[in-house]
């Protein structure tokens, strides 16, 4: 018996207008692995990382995640478009961190992390600030329970982001460029903490740009252009050992 | 060799630039005004009142209880019409952003209508609607079950001018709202959709409170311009403070003293409103700026020490804001 893969990919199309910017992508993540997705900009892969809690609708295919599809369920051969409130729910399963934080900031840190407990998953007040103050003690940010996100550097706040995702105890995680609007200095403490959720079993997709974090956390790794995958695999494999001319290239002008 | 590490140069004296022009134009002015004030000051002390000298008029008429009265009218009316004004806008700025094409379109049909009507014509509407209908009915059709109200008592003057007033009003706060709305930024609004949130909770937990700082100066604008514009209730005969003063002032005939009590009350409670809104907006500037912006007496109290105009804001001040859970 196979367990279904926490998110799965099958042709899965996607156009802004007349632009095609997926197109076609297959793809497993199986639980507690970690995928890393790689690319030059514009290649899709924020996009398609989008697509996985709905943020975007796809146009062709199918995506899944834990054996249930995103945005539309299935009887008999028709599709019918998931109700909103169904639509929040599978949200609330899927932690997002996203490039430029986007903590809300007119709440301190620690009402950043228990607003989505409290309001959606309809937990009491002491639980989702005692689980709050635990998360912020895990990102290192213990004693900035009360500051405003204003008040804290780009790595802090972005460490405050992943513990919001995590207050929700998602069944996955997705990283959509993380450390791309960090400071060169300050993209260490946000990838120790992302390494630590890794190691600790957390299923995650994580688009990036940092080839070392790839190299070393990842179990697998893509490489998209142009809307497709053109290279997935081992991540040592792709990266000292790229098969594609494209791939090559690529890895050249940013390793 | 360089300077010595931690060896500062003198602080430089110069000669600051001179600027005649500026004291020449200060005379000028002042002596146009001084001569206005005075002209003005002069035929009102002239006048014959009851009481003597116009001045000793308006001494007189200032404290006059109908004049209080009229104040608690206006009062009533100003927090009361931007009540409506206020709910109705922000409901209204959400349904034209809905994605649901009917309340949009509601919204905008609604905006358009009623801002684009003078608000006297408005008022003089819900005044006379009892003309030409003479109740109002509201019922289930085909049922028993019907509400029925004479107009007349359903909208008493007061209840005509809070009416006029009040649609008015909630046509340009829903286009207030709806800039603060749009201002927040699309990613504050992702991030809570991807933590599960729906639309509603979205908008009363995320945006709104981020939209309101973008709102509160405008709705602030408004509500001093709304205390002004309650005058206009005098139409409606509604007794507040225009409509008193000009009922003494036909009785007594002392027409300018009374207008100079009304504007001097109106001036107050405009004054005491414009340090109000002060101390709202710095309270939902929290969390975006890293210092609060000075408070008025702050300011002033700067001005006296340096002689010169405020600063502009902010300066580094310590945060700490009492947040209740």
């Amino acid at each position: 018996m196979s367990v279904a893969p926490m998110v799965k990919a099958e042709a899965v199309h996607k156009s802004f207008g007349r632009l095609e910017v997926l197109q076609g992508i297959d793809l497993e993540v199986s639980a507690k692995e970690v995928l890393c997705m790689i690319g030059p900009s514009g290649s899709g892969k924020s996009t398609f990382l989008r697509c996985i809690n709905h943020l975007e609708k796809i146009d062709a295919g199918r995506l899944s995640v834990d054996g249930e599809l995103v945005g539309y369920q299935q009887r008999g051969d028709k599709l019918y478009e998931l109700r909103d409130a169904e639509v929040c729910r599978k949200r609330s399963e899927i932690g997002m961190v996203f490039q430029h934080f986007n903590l809300f900031p007119h709440m301190t840190a620690l009402d950043n992390l228990i607003e989505a407990p409290i309001r959606v998953k309809k937990e009491s007040r002491t639980v989702a600030i005692d689980r709050g103050r635990k998360l912020l003690e895990r990102v290192g940010l213990g004693e900035k329970v009360n500051a405003y996100p204003r008040q804290l550097s780009g790595g802090q706040q972005q460490r405050v982001a992943i513990a919001r995702a995590l207050a929700m105890e998602p069944k996955l995680m997705l990283f959509d460029e993380p450390t791309s609007a960090l400071d060169p200095e300050l993209v260490g403490e946000v990838l120790d903490v992302m390494r630590g959720l890794a190691e600790d079993g957390m299923t995650m997709v994580v688009v990036t740009h940092e080839m070392g974090f790839a190299r070393e956390v990842s179990d697998s790794l893509v490489f998209m252009d142009g809307g497709v995958i053109v290279e997935a695999g081992n991540p040592r494999d792709v990266l000292t050992n790229p098969q594609h001319e494209r791939t090559r290239s690529f890895l050249s002008k940013v390793l | 060799m360089a300077n010595a590490v931690g060896l500062k140069p003198e602080a430089i004296k110069a000669v600051p630039v001179r600027h005649p022009g500026r004291w020449v134009a200060a005379i000028v002015v002042g002596a146009i005004a001084a001569y206005i004030l005075y002209t003005v000051v002069t035929a009102i002390q002239n006048d014959h009142t009851a009481q003597g000298s116009g001045w000793a008029a308006v001494g007189h008429y200032l404290f006059n209880t109908l004049i209080f009265k009229g104040i608690l009218v206006t009062l009533e009316l100003t927090v009361l019409a931007m009540a409506v004004g206020i709910v109705l806008g922000v409901i209204l700025a959400v349904m034209r952003l809905s994605p649901n094409p009917v309340m949009s379109w509601v919204s905008w049909l609604y905006i358009w209508f009623f801002r684009g009507t003078p608000v006297l014509v408005q008022i003089f509407f819900w005044f006379n609607l009892n003309l030409v209908l003479k109740s109002i009915d509201i019922g289930i059709p085909f049922t028993s079950f019907w509400l029925h109200a004479n107009t007349n008592t359903l909208i008493p003057p007061f209840m005509a001018a809070l009416l006029g007033l009040g649609f008015n009003e909630a046509a340009y706060m829903a286009e207030i709202v709806r800039a603060g709305i749009i201002s927040v930024e699309h990613g504050q609004t992702e991030a809570a959709q991807a933590l599960g949130m729906n639309r509603g909770l979205v908008m009363r937990r995320i945006v709104l409170p981020q939209a309101m700082r973008v709102i509160i100066p405008p709705t602030g604008n408004e509500t001093i311009s709304m205390l002004k514009t309650t005058s206009l209730a005098f139409t409606a005969s509604v007794t507040e403070l225009f409509t008193r003063q000009q009922q003494i002032a036909t009785a007594t005939y002392d027409v300018l003293e009374l207008l100079i009590v009304a504007s001097i009350w109106y001036l107050v409670m405009t004054s005491i409103l414009t340090v109000g809104q002060y101390y709202i907006e710095r309270h939902f500037a929290r969390g975006s700026l890293r210092g609060m912006p000075l408070t008025p007496f702050q300011r002033f109290r700067r001005m006296l020490f340096t002689f010169h105009a405020p600063p502009p804001a902010p300066v580094e001040l310590p945060v700490s804001i009492p947040r209740g859970h």
